[in-house]
């Protein structure tokens, strides 16, 4: 096996490019080493993108922010400024493991692992997020849900890789929040999750809205009904019931070792409503809300 | 039993905060574990291990693995010699497949090489030929008569008729009539409970370093819980005489009863054989979970009868436990201990043990006490529910006190429950106010101790200080403890006092560290072992002062003359009859060697305030008080610890942690992320409360309190759910689908 | 395969090292460069036992290539005493009984150090969901929580 370190995106793309489908981007290496030390993957060669300056940081674009690939859970939350924008998904991106995988994990990463309980993702989904690619052809932009295309696999192509996910420009009364539920506080992998992000008038009244899910599907899954029945409402019982139930009915989760079929159809719409709770009072001025 | 020991008295060490002597070096990292030491020329081990729940092996091709550069050696079970039934087959069998590979996990073969990514690739070029088997991994159809037998030949005789050959022992205990005790009752409840196998999840993976002499002696360094143990099994494993093998205990990163047996020392003996260099094997994480041992998991039917003022009539449980491939004795400790806490008239227990194709068992904290006292207490909680009692009352009514026969046997001496369970019932914990969906649970629970084989020898060095040379690896702070009898039995500060534990060679055996037998046993060994150095320095005085060695006291750390008859000498300190004590005889030790009865049966009670999600099932711990008899606390701060650490484990055997099979025998969870067990953020204070009722069968009243505490949480969490959600819970651990399901009446 | 020369600072002397590609930091700290006191409990991230710092970032060793320290500040136990002196988070968890085994021991040490650093007046809560990533089994974590808060009140007073 060989380890590079390059210094630019170009020489990123060269050395993508001369592998032929044998390397690997390496950016925290929090999925990357665990599963390589698991025989799961046997890459040749390990990209390191983290000495590219640009991939490491976090600029201003048009009212957004672009993220760069190489910025940590760490390193992103100790901006006080992104987070008050995005507080959903700053939540969302430090629930990934513990103090010392925030020390390394990235959001590409985890979206490019392509795990269907990947933290982060339903929130940028939610928010709407898009990634920057670059490849051989050139660059293009992608919205961040059309990545995942299943359980660890993407649409990125041969020689492409992930420079920064760009987060759009706040609406006034806009916030978003993320839920998951694990069996303890800490440490495991989602058994179910939802991200929330949407947009209130003078009035209360819900202008817009995206939810999406995690763990409940082979990919996220954006589900326009749950938002349906949120906009135009007050964000009162009757539009969380439908909600809750929309995405009862999008969830088409599997039993597996972390939870049961009906475990993760009922928890999700528990969760979906509570995100939109805390969403609705972050938006409405009325503090950060708890930590789940 | 040795029940005259104990004599009151005033302490002037012992129950202090002693600062322990190996806490610096394990702060700054200096001290060795066991995977930390490197010798010269070593070479690593690495373990093949069966994808398969059962399979005969039919050939194993290591030629290309032997081929690659860098391979030292490579074994597998054809390279053991045959030796006669027993646990060292048992283990032998265990660490190296022969015939047939018994559970996912199974070690087949193993090679050693210059460095592990040799090591790993050689595991790769090795061919093994398997016929698949079927395989059982569950208790009830491991029973069933037409099942697939895991192993032939260990049935014993007074199993009951109507069962496969993998229920292989039986054991029943009680007195008393128990139709007639039912008849009593005003109620009868009949239930039934499973718990699932759980790991002792101690931090540190198992590590043995084996150095082979070509004159046939051989060295091992290891992390085991009782190195004597590991010498005695790998001597009989290799044919080699117990002198020739010199073990050494390193640091140990906790065991829990995990740690009392072999799983890769033999290999690593084997392959330092076979390569004519040292080799080291540590294991993964994942072999951790694979292949050492879990406890059993259980299948629990349990009947008792109640009256309406809350007197227990009559009871009696069947317990199936599994664990694993090979026999163990673990449900008869489980039907021993089920009802200890109780004085009950009729009673009755019967226990089956099953074989499966799951890894070989070992001992974990009062291994097969929590499930069977789990169901115990689960249906005394609900008992009184039914009757709309208190529960602490209604086990004050039924507590077992001193002239109880316990439902094993024994008469009990001198015994703590009652004043355990008055100080929970007094404690406000008990009293204070729930919040919404929040309930709160109480349980008992109880352990044997144990006492055993103990060697210590005590010396009393040129300038007065003082060396205890014990045998029994440290888990969690014994060696202050020791350190401390040995300074006030001497009267010595304990500053001048070092414990230490060595080497197989150097001191005559000693039990494992398992049994919470160490502060008990090796205390009361060095305890007499100081008395016999308190007697020579006697001698010593007297022939200094030229006196009857009658005449001489010892006294507040000194010699002194026995009275104004002996003549009038200064007392002779410590310091001073060791500085002479080559000129009057020699050095001065004390030794003392005893297989330690007595040790003392230890009860505690828990109370945890639980609060559910209704809507998740999600439990969180609130509040959590442990109330437990110590005998004498000889290091408070170490006695809180252990009742604290057994909690923690309890509490994560309750709600999440289990063994989680696939449909092919295969374990899907064998790492830390989805074997959950409590990280720091799931779990509130454990507050500790020590009784002291003295052992009387200690000369300080020490009882073992090691084990004790990872008996109640079971049920003390499932009678917190049960009342939170206002429906009974039947099966471990109750993860939150569990929960959730049983909310909505599922 | 050819070996990566590595050039780093460790516990603040320059130190280098050859490794394989493919090879942890906590592989190189413990069998090339014998600093043994950072622990391996699982190699997967898991459990803390490794916990170091790089560049004065909490990470798990298991979970980083060497090859990454090239050029980076590396931090460990056996850097944390100042020669004789211990830290004050070393002496608080002897006073407070806060190890048992103690092969927990140093990656609590090393995650509290950065947790006071950054936060030195944390919660409870913060200190129990900073520590979350390190797994004790003997304690039930309240001594070591007792000892962190009790240190950070010590370091706040100096
Ligand atoms: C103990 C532990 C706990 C964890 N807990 C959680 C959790 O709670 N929630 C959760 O969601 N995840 C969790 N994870 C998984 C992991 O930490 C996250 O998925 C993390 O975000 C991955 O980011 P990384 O930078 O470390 O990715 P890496 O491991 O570096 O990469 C992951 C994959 O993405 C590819 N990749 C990385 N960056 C790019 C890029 N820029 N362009 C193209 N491809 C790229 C890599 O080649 C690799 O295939 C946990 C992991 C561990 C070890
Ligand atoms: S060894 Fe690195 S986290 Fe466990
Ligand atoms: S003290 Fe043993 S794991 Fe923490």
């Amino acid at each position: 096996m060989q380890y590079l370190a390059p210094t630019s995106e170009d020489e990123v793309v060269a050395a993508l490019a001369q592998a032929d489908g044998r390397a690997r981007i390496l950016a925290g290496g929090t999925d990357l080493l665990v599963q390589m030390k698991a025989d799961m993957i046997a890459p040749d060669i390990l990209v390191d993108i983290k000495r590219i300056p640009e991939l490491r940081e976090i600029t201003r674009e048009g009212g957004g922010w672009r993220i760069g690939a190489a910025v940590s859970g760490a390193e992103f939350n100790e901006r006080a400024d992104i987070c008050a924008d995005w507080p959903g998904l700053a939540e969302a991106f430090d629930l990934i493991g513990s103090t010392q995988v925030q020390g390394r994990c990235t959001l590409a990463g985890n979206l490019c692992n392509a795990s269907p309980a990947a933290d982060s993702v339903p929130a940028m989904v939610a928010a709407d997020a898009v990634a920057r690619i670059v490849g051989p052809s050139g660059t293009r932009d992608l919205p961040v849900a059309e990545i995942p295309v299943g359980p660890g696999r993407t649409s990125l192509a041969a020689g492409e890789f992930i420079t920064s996910i760009f987060l759009p420009a706040r609406a006034p009364r806009s916030a978003d929040a993320y839920l998951r539920f694990i069996p303890r506080t800490e440490m495991d992998i989602a058994v179910a999750s939802a991200g929330v992000s949407l947009t209130l008038d003078d009035n209360g009244s819900c202008v817009a809205a995206r939810v999406a899910l995690g763990a409940v599907a082979p990919t996220v899954l954006l589900v326009e009904e749950a938002a349906a029945a949120l906009i135009g409402t007050k964000l009162e019982g009757a539009a969380l019931a439908a909600l809750a139930q929309a995405c009862e009915s999008a969830a088409t989760p599997i039993d597996d070792k972390r939870g049961t079929v009906a475990f993760r159809k009922q928890v999700v719409g528990v969760l979906a409503r509570r995100a939109v709770k805390i969403a609705q009072d972050r938006a409405s001025g009325k503090g950060a809300g708890e930590r789940a | 039993m040795a029940l005259d020991e104990y004599e009151k008295r005033d302490f002037r060490v012992v129950g202090k905060r002693m600062p322990r002597p190996d806490a610096i070096d394990k702060v700054t990292g200096r001290a060795l574990y066991g995977a930390d030491m490197h010798v010269p020329g070593m070479l690593v081990g690495k373990i093949l291990r069966s994808p398969h729940a059962h399979a005969r092996i039919k050939a194993i091709d290591t030629s290309a693995a032997e081929a690659l550069e860098g391979v030292r050696a490579v074994v597998t079970g054809a390279d053991f010699p045959e030796i006669a039934p027993g646990e060292a087959r048992n283990v032998r069998d265990n660490a190296m497949a022969r015939d047939k590979a018994l559970y996912d996990g199974h070690a087949v073969a193993a090679v050693a090489a210059t460095s592990a990514a040799i090591a790993r690739k050689a595991l790769k070029l090795i061919r093994v030929e398997y016929e698949i088997l079927p395989h059982v991994t569950e208790i009830s159809d491991a029973m069933k008569p037409d099942a697939p037998v895991v192993q032939e030949g260990f049935v014993q005789e007074n199993v009951p008729e109507g069962f496969s050959d993998n229920v292989i022992s039986y054991h029943q205990y009680g007195h008393g009539d128990l139709d007639a005790g039912f008849a009593q009752a005003d109620k009868v409840i009949t239930r039934r409970f499973r718990t699932a196998a759980t790991h002792q999840g101690y931090i540190e993976p198992h590590a043995a370093l084996a150095s082979f002499g070509a004159d046939g002696t051989a060295d091992l360094w290891v992390c085991t819980q009782g190195h004597y143990y590991v010498r005695q099994l790998c001597a009989e494993i290799l044919q080699m005489d117990q002198a020739q093998l010199r073990v050494t205990a390193s640091e140990i990163g906790g065991g829990f009863g995990g740690k009392t047996t072999c799983f890769i020392e033999p290999v690593a003996l084997m392959l330092s054989k076979k390569a004519g260099a040292p080799v080291k094997l540590v294991m993964t994480r994942q072999e951790v979970f694979r292949a050492s041992g879990p406890t059993v998991s259980s299948e629990i039917e349990m009947r008792m009868g109640m009256t309406k003022d809350g007197r227990i009539t009559a009871a009696e449980a069947e317990l199936h436990y599994q664990g694993g491939a090979f026999p163990n004795i673990t449900v008869q400790f489980g039907a021993m201990a089920a009802f200890a806490c109780y004085d009950l008239q009729a009673v009755q227990t019967r226990g089956y043990n099953v074989l499966t194709n799951r890894p070989k068992q070992a001992a974990y904290r009062a291994p097969g006490a929590p499930m069977a006292i789990y169901a115990v207490e689960s249906v005394v909680d609900e008992l009184c529910q039914e009757f709309d009692l208190d529960p602490l009352e209604v086990r004050l009514k039924n507590a077992a006190r001193k002239g109880t026969k316990a439902s094993y046997g024994p008469t009990y001496p001198d015994i703590g429950l009652v004043a355990t369970l008055e100080a929970a019932q007094a404690h406000p914990h008990y009293s204070a106010p729930l919040g919404p969906n929040q309930a709160r649970g109480v349980a008992c629970g109880f352990w044997f101790n144990f006492g055993g084989d103990t060697s210590v020898s005590l010396s009393v060095d040129f300038d007065g200080s003082i060396t205890v040379t014990e045998g029994n690896p440290d888990i969690g702070g014994s060696r202050v403890s020791i350190a401390m009898m040995a300074a006030e039995e001497l009267g010595v500060p304990y500053e001048s006092v070092r414990a230490v534990v060595t080497d197989t060679a150097s001191l005559g055996h000693n039990e494992v560290t398992d049994g919470s037998r160490v502060t008990f046993a090796v205390g009361l060994a060095t305890i007499k072992a100081a008395r016999a150095a308190k007697r020579e320095m006697c001698r010593r005085a007297a022939k200094i002062w030229g006196i009857d060695e009658d005449a001489v006291i010892w006294e507040d750390g000194c010699a002194k003359p026995a009275g104004p008859n002996a003549g009038k000498f200064e007392p002779l300190s410590i310091k001073e009859i060791a500085a002479k004590s080559s000129r009057t005889g020699g050095p001065i030790a004390g030794h003392h060697e005893v297989n330690a009865e007595g040790a003392g049966v230890s009860f505690g009670v828990h109370i945890a305030d639980v609060e559910v999600d209704p809507e998740t099932g999600h439990t969180r711990v609130v509040r959590y008080t442990v109330f437990q008899d110590a005998g004498k606390a000889v290091h408070p701060d170490y006695v809180e610890g252990q009742m604290q650490g057994g909690a923690a484990q309890g509490i994560g055997w309750a709600l999440n942690e289990e063994y989680i099979y696939d449909e092919n025998g295969r374990l899907l969870n064998p790492g830390f992320l989805d074997y959950r067990i409590p990280v720091a953020s799931d779990l509130p204070h454990i507050d500790a409360v020590i009784l002291e009722i003295p052992n009387p069968g200690h000369p300080y009243g020490v009882r073992g309190v090691g084990e004790t505490g990872i008996v109640p949480p079971l049920a003390t969490l499932s009678n917190a759910v049960s009342r939170a959600i206002g429906r009974r819970m039947y099966e471990l651990p109750m993860s939150p689908p569990r929960i959730l399901k049983a909310i909505k009446g599922g | 395969m050819s070996k990566i020369h590595v050039k780093t600072r460790i516990n603040g002397e320059a130190a280098e090292f050859l490794c394989e590609p493919d090879e942890t930091l906590l592989e190189a700290l413990r069998d090339r460069l014998h600093l043994t006191g950072t622990k391996e409990g699982c190699g997967s991230g898991d459990c803390g036992a490794c916990s170091v710092t790089v560049n004065g970032r909490l990470v798990a060793s298991c979970l980083m290539l060497a090859a990454e320290a090239e050029g980076a500040e590396i931090g460990t136990i056996e850097g944390l005493a100042k020669g004789a002196e211990l830290d004050v988070l070393q002496r608080k968890f002897v006073e407070h009984a806060a190890l048992q085994c103690g092969i927990c021991t140093p990656g609590f040490l090393v995650a509290s150090k950065a947790l006071l650093e950054k936060n030195p007046d944390p919660t409870e809560e913060e200190v129990r969901y900073w520590l979350a990533g390190n797994l004790c089994r003997c304690t039930g974590y309240d001594k070591i929580i007792r000892a962190v808060l009790d240190a950070a009140a010590e370091m706040r007073r100096a």
